[in-house]
């Protein structure tokens, strides 16, 4: 003890940008599905691997966090998915990794927990990622859900069937008809097999060797769920499954699929110093919860809360991925900040009515796609990627453009 | 040809899977084929001819396509951990006829052929990808295509054709001199198959077998991106010229020398696959493959290659003891005692530590014998280290799970306790009562004795039944075999403890009687002595060391007495003539070499080569005679085929005793203490094959030892 003791350090905030993500093609989580037989966790190792070979002016020992987001963490997905899936890849035995889960929002979870981390300081690269294997690991699958749920009427049961939770949004929401859903869908396809015939899917995917014991090893190379013939005519009488002379059908939800994603997030000063690219600045972000019953409204208060930390408003937005899970739950987004349906700064590339959505994955595939966005759209200035979250909550990440004439730069002063 | 063998067993058929992937970059189409036998990782992948022909069909198709111009490349690889381990054994050996044979060969060339000249046809390239196991016929798939990348965890690569009888015939022969040059060819084809090493990936990458290695992790992504970058032309891979013809005949020249000098006549497939070699550097593929079906057919109709297989089966049989009790019936093993901390205990010490992972107490009388014991542990541990083979870690487990004292009460807590002091039935019998009166009366007692006998050592014992015999073989890191004795009271829970210890120390252990010598010694030094009577008799001694030449042991008799030490030679051929009677030879002329510490063997001229008895060593056993004179037992004095006859009829007679007296449970055991024990060769199937195809056992027994057909090619 010293009468003088030495100031405590204190640390001050640092950017945090994303350099690169990559995702696995999305498969069928079917039996006859391209990754029936794939595990989960190699999914992600292999992403891990691809990221690192892209990257060869990131030495793997700067890592300082793996975080990979599974909804069901046991089986392929179970024992520390970071952890596992830094030894498996083969990233150097001190770089340390965890497993997330927020359903839906895991991967975005993975990023902005590991954005966290830069910020303090208490690492300069991380790899945030997430992976379901829906054929594996079916919804909700041996949760055991507490009965006090039910007795206290805490929770809708209902409101755990994602499903319902889109039929009662139409309900909540009339001027929400069927008919502006499917549209929405056709739509959504169309523009897939636009952005995938201009090139602007295959960049991001990492092919994958997939072996089947009845038809041998082979390669996923391509998504196998969109369906670019879609029409309005062809999906108007298709079944609701959630509910009977329901609005919700199978055109206008994303499919249950197995996939996978992955990214490199670091300190801005960190990717100056090793000459990281940068593709995209991160501004805020916020989660918000809603009622379960009406899960798919989540990222509108999850995105006006990130808006306000950031100190922007909706118009200041140019571009915005938002995750497909129903049409729904994208167009109660759109009405309530007055975006039409089809405005083009919206899921330029279709979402994941076509491509799939593998829960905790997707995320990171929003932001991917934002990224390859931004190079095309220089003139904008700030992106969100949002998504909503079963059990009622959204989650909300706002972008900044580096390519953008006005971008306001990734390092501090200071440094 | 299936047809023809009635007798044949069901083949395993491993399927040729068919399947299109798209290459990165625009590179057009890869078909890879996919070899799947639809079984787990424990069965691996074998090519039949069921197989082979699916897998022709296939590629026949695939190069329809090629021709079409619909295909960009052409891949094989395997199910997970496996390319294929090599033809199906069980298959060749049911062949019958010559022409059936011939066909196996052509069969293999004939699926290979579009991996071998789809290039040429088409312009298309062939790539193996080899994701795991690739041996014999397995890797002679990859060695016809243009290109082959490897899987960093590939668990071996190879071509052991020579050690079981045959030659790489499906390609193998002609292709790799012409791949990596002869020298390293000889090393593939020759030396690693007659030392059972197969090649590690990286070693195979640095000898140029394969052409790229890729890490498991996506093993399979970055070969196709790999073979896709040969495709546009972005990698190019390049090939030496042929080696000079001078050189390759230098380097053929002294490979026969050296298997004139440790082969010779004892088997066909050496010389067979050195011809092929030989012929490599400017045969045309067509005459190569040509000669390569009718090596292999002769091979196949041979008696030497039947007991090969019929050893390499019994060595893989192995590893389920024949005649071990029930599993369950083993006590555990928590702490080990070793009574004694020479070179033999301090051996056993760091297996057990190392395998068992248990503590394992020395225990010698005075504290400088025990501290030796434990410098050995550590100084193995150390030297392990520093080659590689262990990790510190390892290392430090055992030297910290080793201890050592000179307090027999230390043994008080342990449940398994073997005794490894001097062989000397007092002290060993005053040893067991000792232990008796401080270890528990359920602790399993064992002996590493080799020549005494157990039930007499536990024969004052309270409780006999805990006594077990388990012979470890010299050095005890090395040899794979142990000899576990049932003792006549020998309860089945000691038995099973000793099997369950033996299986955790992964040797193989065979069940035998507690008969003089038990196997391996029994007949080993059976044989040593028959050469000696005959130079006691006046046979020179560089005859007789030769004489047993024919059978291609591992070495010549005087360097094996060399090794084995005459002192320990000695002391077992007597204490075996004390027990079995005067059929068992006495020496005195080695009493005499162990008395003056005479030298038997000189340097050996070359390496590889055997060293030769030192001529010195006749004083010792007096003048040599010449052959057919009257020798100094009043017999006549044997030339080299009369002192092998000699052997050979001794050996045969002992093996009927021995099966007499129930020391094994048949001829079975006894080859496979001779192959783990004794390193006798494959292509005498141990010995039994040897002595029935050679006439002996009917000759000596007046029966086989073996059913026809098991390790020879049956009359028909």
């Amino acid at each position: 003890m010293t009468a003088t003791s030495a100031p405590t350090p204190r640390r001050t905030a640092r950017d945090v940008v994303f350099v690169d993500g990559v995702r696995t093609p999305f498969g069928k989580a079917k039996p006859d599905g391209q990754f029936a037989q794939t595990r989960a966790d190699d999914l992600v190792v292999k992403l891990v691997r691809e990221l690192l070979r892209r990257h060869p002016e990131l030495p793997a020992e700067r890592i300082g966090e793996v975080a990979v987001a599974a909804t069901t963490q046991e089986g392929d997905q179970g024992l520390t998915l970071g952890r596992t899936v830094g030894v498996l890849a083969g990233l150097p035995q001190a770089v340390p990794g965890y497993a997330i889960d927020r359903m839906c929002a895991g991967a975005m979870t993975a990023v902005t927990a590991t954005a966290g981390s830069i910020v303090m300081g208490a690492a300069d690269i991380t790899i945030a990622g997430g992976v379901e294997h829906m054929g594996h690991h079916p919804m909700g699958f041996n949760a055991d859900v507490n009965p006090r749920f039910v007795a206290e009427k805490l929770v809708d049961p209902q409101a755990l069937n994602m499903g319902v939770t889109a039929e009662n949004l139409h309900d909540t929401f009339p001027q929400l008809t069927k008919e502006r859903a499917d549209a929405f869908a056709v739509n959504s396809q169309a523009k897939y097999a636009k952005a995938l015939a201009n090139g602007n899917i295959d960049p991001d995917l990492v092919p994958i060797a997939v072996r089947s014991a009845e038809l041998g090893w082979g390669l996923a190379t391509a998504d196998e769920l969109p369906r670019p013939e879609t029409t309005m005519e062809g999906i108007a009488d298709l079944k609701t499954p959630f509910r009977a002379g329901g609005r919700v059908t199978p055109a206008t939800s994303s499919p249950l699929t197995d996939g996978a994603t992955a990214s490199i997030l670091a300190g801005g000063d960190t990717a100056a110093e090793l000459g990281l690219p940068v593709r995209m600045r991160l501004v805020s972000y916020a989660f918000a919860g809603v009622a379960p019953e009406i899960m798919g409204y989540g990222p509108v208060p999850a995105t006006d809360k990130a808006l306000a930390i950031a100190g922007l408003s909706v118009d200041d937005i140019g571009l915005f991925e938002i995750n497909e899970a129903f049409a729904v739950q994208v167009l109660s987004f759109l009405d309530h900040y007055g975006i039409a349906d089809d405005d083009p700064r919206v899921n330029e590339y279709g979402g994941a009515i076509a491509m799939g959505h593998p829960l905790a994955s997707s995320g990171v595939r929003l932001m991917t796609q934002l990224a390859r966005q931004f190079e095309q759209h220089p003139e904008v200035r700030y992106g969100i990627t949002t998504m909503c979250v079963g059990l009622g909550q959204g989650g909300t990440v706002v972008w900044e453009n580096p390519h953008h004439a006005d971008y306001s730069g990734h390092t501090s002063e200071e440094n | 040809m299936t047809a023809t063998h009635q007798n044949a067993p069901a083949e395993r058929v491993t399927h040729a899977l068919v399947r299109d992937v798209v290459l990165p970059g625009g590179a057009g189409t890869l078909a890879l084929v996919t070899l799947d036998n639809g079984f787990d990782h424990t069965k691996p992948n074998t090519l039949g001819p069921q197989g082979m022909a699916e897998l022709s069909a296939a590629l026949e198709g695939l190069r329809e396509r090629a021709a079409a111009g619909e295909l960009a490349a052409v891949a094989v690889t395997g199910k997970p951990y496996f390319l294929a381990a090599g033809a199906d054994l069980k298959g060749a050996t049911a062949i019958e006829t010559y022409d059936d044979a011939l066909q196996l060969g052509r069969m293999g060339h004939q699926a290979y052929s579009v991996l071998g000249e789809l290039r040429e046809q088409t312009g298309v390239p062939t790539f193996a990808f080899v994701n795991g196991l690739a041996l014999g016929g397995g890797l002679e798939v990859a060695l016809n295509c243009d290109y082959r990348t490897v899987a960093s965890d590939a668990a071996a690569l190879g071509l052991p054709e020579v050690s079981i009888g045959l030659v790489p015939g499906w390609g193998g022969a002609y292709l790799v001199p012409r791949l990596i040059g002869i020298e390293k060819a000889i090393e593939v084809i020759f030396t690693r198959p007659m030392t059972q090493k197969p090649y590690k990936p990286a070693e195979a990458l640095e000898i140029g077998l394969v052409d790229a290695q890729f890490e498991a992790a996506d093993f399979l992504e970055q070969s196709i991106r790999w073979a896709a970058q040969v495709v546009t032309g972005e990698v190019e891979v390049p090939r030496r010229e042929l080696d000079p013809q001078p050189v390759w005949d230098a380097v053929v020249a002294g490979v026969r020398k050296q298997l004139d000098a440790t082969v010779g006549e004892s088997r066909p497939a050496p010389g067979r696959a050195l011809d092929l070699v030989a012929a490599a550097r400017t045969a045309s593929r067509a005459e190569a493959f040509a000669a390569e079906d009718v090596a292999l057919a002769d091979l196949i109709m041979s008696d030497e290659m039947r007991a090969s297989v019929y050893a390499f089966n019994l060595v893989q049989g192995g590893k389920r003891p024949h005649g071990a009790p029930d599993p369950e019936l083993a006590r555990p093993v928590t702490r080990v005692g070793i009574v004694g901390a020479g070179l033999m205990a301090a051996q056993i010490a760091f297996l057990f530590a190392q395998r068992l992972q248990v503590p394992v107490v020395m225990r010698d009388l005075d504290q400088e014998r025990v501290d030796k014991g434990l410098e050995f542990v550590r100084g193995t541990a150390e030297k392990l280290v520093s080659r590689g083979k262990l990790s510190p870690g390892a290392a430090a487990r055992i030297v910290g799970a080793v201890s050592g004292t000179t307090d027999i009460q230390e043994f008080a807590s342990c449940d398994f306790v073997i005794e490894a002091v001097t062989e000397v039935m007092g002290l060993k019998k005053k040893v067991f009562a000792e232990l008796e009166g401080i270890i528990s009366p359920e602790a399993v007692l064992a002996t590493n004795t080799s020549a005494l006998s157990i039930t007499e050592m536990s024969a004052d014992l309270r409780h006999p039944e805990r006594v077990v015999g388990i012979h470890f073989f010299n050095p005890v890191a090395q040899m794979p075999l142990v000899e576990v004795i049932h003792a006549a009271r020998t309860s089945p829970e000691a038995l099973a403890t000793a099997f369950g210890v033996t299986k955790k120390l992964r040797k193989t252990a065979v069940l035998a009687g507690d008969r003089p010598g038990f196997v391996v010694n029994r007949l080993l030094i059976l044989v040593m002595g028959k050469v000696l009577e005959a130079i006691e008799n006046g046979t020179p001694v560089e005859v007789a060391d030769r004489a047993l030449a024919p059978l291609g042991f591992p070495m010549p008799t005087f360097e094996l007495t060399d090794l084995v030490g005459p002192a320990v030679a000695d002391h077992v051929l007597t204490s075996l003539r004390e027990d079995l009677g005067d059929r068992i030879p006495a020496s005195p002329g080695l009493k005499k070499i162990v008395a003056e510490g005479t030298p038997i063997v000189l340097d050996r001229p070359a390496k590889g080569l055997p060293k030769p008895v030192d001529p010195a060593v006749q004083a010792q056993f007096g003048e040599a005679l010449a052959p057919g004179a009257t020798g100094r037992n009043g017999t006549p004095v044997l030339d080299g085929p009369g002192v092998l006859d000699e052997v050979l009829t001794a050996t045969a007679q002992e093996i009927g005793l021995m099966l007499e007296e129930q020391v094994v449970a048949g001829p079975q055991q006894i080859d496979l203490c001779m192959i783990l024990g004794a390193g006798w060769g494959f292509h005498t199937g141990g010995i039994t094959p040897y002595l029935d195809r050679t006439g002996y056992s009917e000759k000596v027994l007046g029966r086989r030892l073996l059913e026809d057909g098991v390790a020879n090619v049956p009359a028909t």
